[in-house]
């Protein structure tokens, strides 16, 4: 045990010993740069982050616009934050697989809420009933990672859409199950989760408890926890969700996830060097459709309600909205990108409606714009990258034409001296 | 036995055909441990072919398996793939390199071989949840470069790499492997500046004393002679000579690989070139050309084509030569000065190209060249259709396909070339590679070009069809006084064809001479070594 935990600190620390170099590295070359080089790094630098730069200055005009007090937004992004990272952070894995955004994990968020479902009906409260939700979505979420994993395989260049569409389809098996099986092939035994004609799970499950008896709402957040003011700091959630980084951390220095990075780069030369590519890429599915599991039962532990036939698929699009507003592209993420955006992606959500109702007289309009917004970004991430690559590609012509010229002017000088 | 075991490797009496065609007629080569051997040959003259079956590529066993034997150290072997190989000890440096841009020199040498420390959660879920050992692969590495002899930094990313540090990685990672005892070179030098190629060729000989065998396959003759102590001089198939470095020259190879000995220049002044004016004027002149199509990069074309000339560009695969046309033509990025017919053509712009009367046959068929799902009519006309306005009747304001002349002009030239189909009617995919072609080549003759590029006209195509493409593009040349510009990796094609031929090497114009030259010249060229007339 001392083992992994000596690795894991390793990990972080060279984590942050590798940030801090690179930031040194990055404010040296900028010192040794003349002012024109360096304006035309910044307009680099701000066409690569365009989107998280949006944001911010999106941010800073609407905060003021919305009138909310300042440390009301903070609580409130606060709580998203313990709310969503979980779920934000499961997506990392299979981009460093080279599979891009995965809309499947989707799965994972069904598979956490059928075992949220029963494990209401069961009467298991508080966090036993959270970590025994969580055993039963495991196996869910494997069957469902690998059933995903396998199609994707057969869909290489081709996985974002290929895993947005297995989400409907398999949204549908959902509804099958918890609509027509529950409570007539699978035992349902409480009635304030069945709906009156006898089978099928209702719309709205709420874990607040009934009767008296405790519910699982909140019970992680409220385990272990301090206050700043108004804002509640839930220790144990933090806990969870830095060892889950810890473990991304860790798992960038094993083999598999050396051998992700290797696939996600060039499957051919890694098939070549003995990888076994489409396993790899499976597992990169299933891990992160395990994960995504934890994280619905963790956002919804916090949410206190879960909307039984939307939750899973308004979650997947406003996870990876949030990750590409924190930076991340189809092909690069990490951990700084995630938790940004999860802070400007829901900043902007809280504010929005409050600044619609400002400008316009209608909360309405923020309701809309941030529907707008998520749909918006995916798109526009979408596109950058794609226009990205091809600069890379003129920019490789252009070296290419300057090294030509460079060489016709020596063979000239050449010529002249001859 | 003794005297068996002498040897690294023995190939014996190998032989292939694919589908009866011979490539390789008993063929065979030893090798003892630290020699380095040069294996030379044109293209097509069954260098690859060999290295396959060294390495049991898959390519070679669907399609029959080989004849001969292989032994290593005596004992025979048949490798099932390339991974059987690599346990016994080859390695093999492509010239397309396979390293992850995105990885350290470290990271790719010991690609999917990394030595790791185990920890109590991959004794639960295997393997691969080992974390890397990052020192002990730094290490390993680092034996390796040193072991090469070469400078390169084993912490940089490849993908920021210059070229010939990208090649010194490849060559690194072979040699990590810990029984490597042959390592095969394809062309590691073609790729590499000057003092990279040196570097390299000093690494090679550090690799023969340390006792590993290499097998150098390279165009550049020079760097045989630098530092092989054998050579290999293979022609259509067969070992024409072994000859022994020291006591060698390039001119002797050169003459050895492009072998056939002339053939009566019964064509360049046949009857037929009597009817046409060639004027001594250049209808194309291109200065500095520069395109950038991978795997063919031209770096500095200057060119002049004269009017109604029959021009040929030879030289060896990956020089260039395909690159111009497609230059040119603006199907790749590229720069410099083009002029046709006394106007500034403008680049990368294919659209402008075929206006001013340019045409292209590509070397492409079925990418570039034809719509396969169409029918033939509909592919001999579509250009013509959509840059000259031709097939077309106006009736009131509109525009209708003239669909009689449309199909009389393509029976026209399916009789003309003897094209082999059931009507015009045909979808073009149905056709054979070099029905195909004559297609393509109608398709470009119905545009009535000033100038016609054809490249590669008969790749992949049989002897009885390549006779009838090369004789149709001659006619048209004499008859329509079109001037054209044929490329080919062939030279006796070229040579049997053409007026004068351009030779490309590196990316340049190596020389230009008249196609009744001795291929023993053109070889010379090929390999960039440019004649005393030309350098002077």
């Amino acid at each position: 045990m001392s083992n992994i935990f000596k690795n894991a600190v390793t990990s972080v620390k060279d984590g942050f010993k590798g940030f801090g170099d690179r930031q040194s590295k990055k404010f040296h070359d900028f010192v040794n740069r003349g002012p024109k080089e360096n304006l035309k790094n910044l307009g680099e630098f701000a066409l690569n982050n365009i989107v998280p730069i949006i944001f911010i200055v999106f941010c800073a005009f609407a905060i003021p616009i919305s009138g909310q007090p300042f440390s009301s937004v903070v609580r409130d992004v606060v709580t998203r934050l313990m709310r969503n990272s979980f779920l934000v952070l499961s997506l990392l894995i299979p981009i460093m697989a080279g599979m891009g955004l995965n809309f499947g994990m989707t799965l994972g968020a069904m598979a956490g809420q059928i075992g949220l479902i029963l494990v209401s009906d069961w009467q298991v409260v508080g966090i036993p009933g959270l970590m025994l939700a969580a055993i039963i979505s495991i196996p869910i979420s494997i069957v469902l990672g690998w059933f995903c994993g396998t199609m994707l395989n057969k869909a290489k260049g081709r996985e974002m859409v290929t895993s947005y569409m297995i989400s409907f389809f398999m949204n549908g098996v959902y509804q099958l199950v918890v609509l027509y099986m529950m409570g007539s092939i699978i035992p349902i035994a409480s009635n304030s989760l069945l709906l009156p004609r006898g089978y099928g799970i209702r719309n709205t499950v709420n874990f607040a408890g009934t009767k008296g008896s405790l519910g699982m709402r909140k019970s992680l957040d409220n385990f272990w926890s301090f206050n700043i003011g108004t804002i509640q700091i839930p220790i144990l959630t933090i806990l969870i969700i830095a060892l889950l980084c810890i473990f991304i951390l860790w798992f960038k220095k094993t083999k598999l996830g050396q051998d992700m990075r290797a696939v996600g780069q060039d499957m051919e030369v890694a098939r070549e060097a003995g990888i076994k590519v489409e396993r790899t890429r499976v597992l990169a599915i299933i891990i992160s459709t395990v994960l995504a599991g934890f994280g619905m039962i963790i956002y919804l532990s916090n949410m206190g309600t879960l909307n039984t036939y939307n939750s899973h698929s308004q979650i997947g699009m406003f996870s990876i909205a949030a990750l590409l507003v924190g930076g991340a592209s189809v092909s690069k993420a990490n951990i700084r990108n995630a938790f940004l955006g999860i802070i400007l992606f829901h900043t902007m959500f809280i504010v929005s409606p409050y600044a619609g109702k400002n400008l316009i007289g209608e909360a309405q309009l923020g309701e809309y714009f941030r529907v707008f917004v998520s749909y918006g970004v995916i798109t526009l991430s979408l596109v950058l990258y794609e226009v990205k690559a091809r600069r890379a590609k003129g920019h490789q012509a252009k070296e290419l034409k300057e090294a030509q010229e460079k060489m016709l002017k020596n063979k000239e000088t050449a010529e002249v001296i001859a | 036995m003794a005297e068996k075991s002498d040897y690294l490797l023995e190939m014996k009496n190998i032989s292939k055909d694919y589908n009866g065609n011979v490539v390789l007629k008993d063929v065979s080569l030893s090798i003892k441990p630290g020699d380095v051997v040069g294996l030379v040959g044109e293209n097509g003259a069954g260098k690859s072919t060999l290295m396959n079956i060294l390495f049991g590529m898959n390519v070679i066993r669907d399609t029959g398996g080989y004849g001969g034997k292989i032994l290593i150290e005596g004992n025979e072997v048949n490798f099932a793939s390339p991974s059987d190989a690599l346990k016994a000890g080859i390695g093999m440096v492509h010239q397309e390199f396979s390293l992850l841009p995105g990885f350290t020199a470290t990271e790719n040498i010991l690609l999917n071989r990394e030595p790791q420390n185990k920890n109590i959660i991959s004794q639960v879920f295997g393997k691969r949840a080992n974390t890397l050992n990052r020192k002990e692969m730094q290490r390993v590495a680092l034996l390796a470069i040193t072991k090469l002899g070469v400078e390169l930094n084993s912490e940089m990313v490849v993908g920021s790499m210059p070229v010939g540090h990208k090649q010194f990685t490849e060559i690194s990672r072979e040699i990590s492997k810990p029984n490597i005892k042959l390592l095969v070179l394809d062309e590691p030098t073609a790729v590499l500046a000057e003092k990279e190629a040196e570097a390299l060729l000093r690494s090679i000989e550090n690799l023969s004393k340390a006792g590993i065998a290499v097998i150098f396959i390279t165009h550049r003759l020079q760097e045989i002679l630098d530092v092989c102590n054998k050579v290999v001089v293979m022609r259509d198939g067969m070992v024409v000579k072994e000859l022994v470095a020291k006591s060698t020259s390039i001119s002797e190879m050169a003459k050895l690989m492009v072998g056939r000995e002339v053939k009566a220049q019964e064509n360049a002044e046949d009857e037929t070139s009597k009817l046409r004016v060639v004027e001594n004027k250049p209808i194309l002149s291109i200065r500095n050309l520069w395109v950038d199509m991978p795997g063919e990069i031209v770096k500095n074309v200057n060119l002049d084509v004269m009017k109604g000339e029959f021009l040929g560009i030879g030289g060896l695969a990956g020089q260039g030569k395909i690159g111009i046309p497609n230059g040119i033509m603006g199907l790749y990025t590229a720069g410099g000065k083009v002029t046709f017919d006394g106007k500034d053509i403008p680049l990368n712009n294919p659209r402008e190209c075929l206006t001013s009367g340019l045409a292209f046959v590509s070397e492409d068929r079925r990418g570039v060249g034809l719509l396969l799902d169409e029918s033939l009519e509909w592919n001999v006309t579509f250009s013509a259709m959509q840059i000259h306005n031709k097939f077309l009747k106006k009736i009131g304001f509109i525009k209708f396909r003239d669909n009689k002349a449309i199909k009389k002009t393509t029976d026209k030239y399916i009789e003309q070339l003897q094209v082999k189909c059931t009507s015009s009617k045909q979808k073009a995919k149905e056709l054979s590679g070099g029905n195909q072609q004559k297609i393509c080549l109608a398709k470009a003759f119905v545009l009535e070009p000033k100038l016609l590029f054809v490249s590669e006209p008969t790749r992949g195509i049989d002897i009885g069809a390549k006779a009838l493409v090369l004789e149709s593009l001659k006619r048209y040349n004499r008859e329509s006084g079109t001037t054209i510009v044929m490329i080919s990796s062939e030279l006796e094609e070229l040579r049997s064809s053409c007026d004068r031929i351009a030779i490309i090497s590196d990316g340049a114009v190596s020389g230009i001479l008249p196609a009744s030259t001795s291929s023993e010249e053109f070889g010379m060229l090929m390999v960039g070594n440019k004649t005393p007339k030309e350098a002077s």
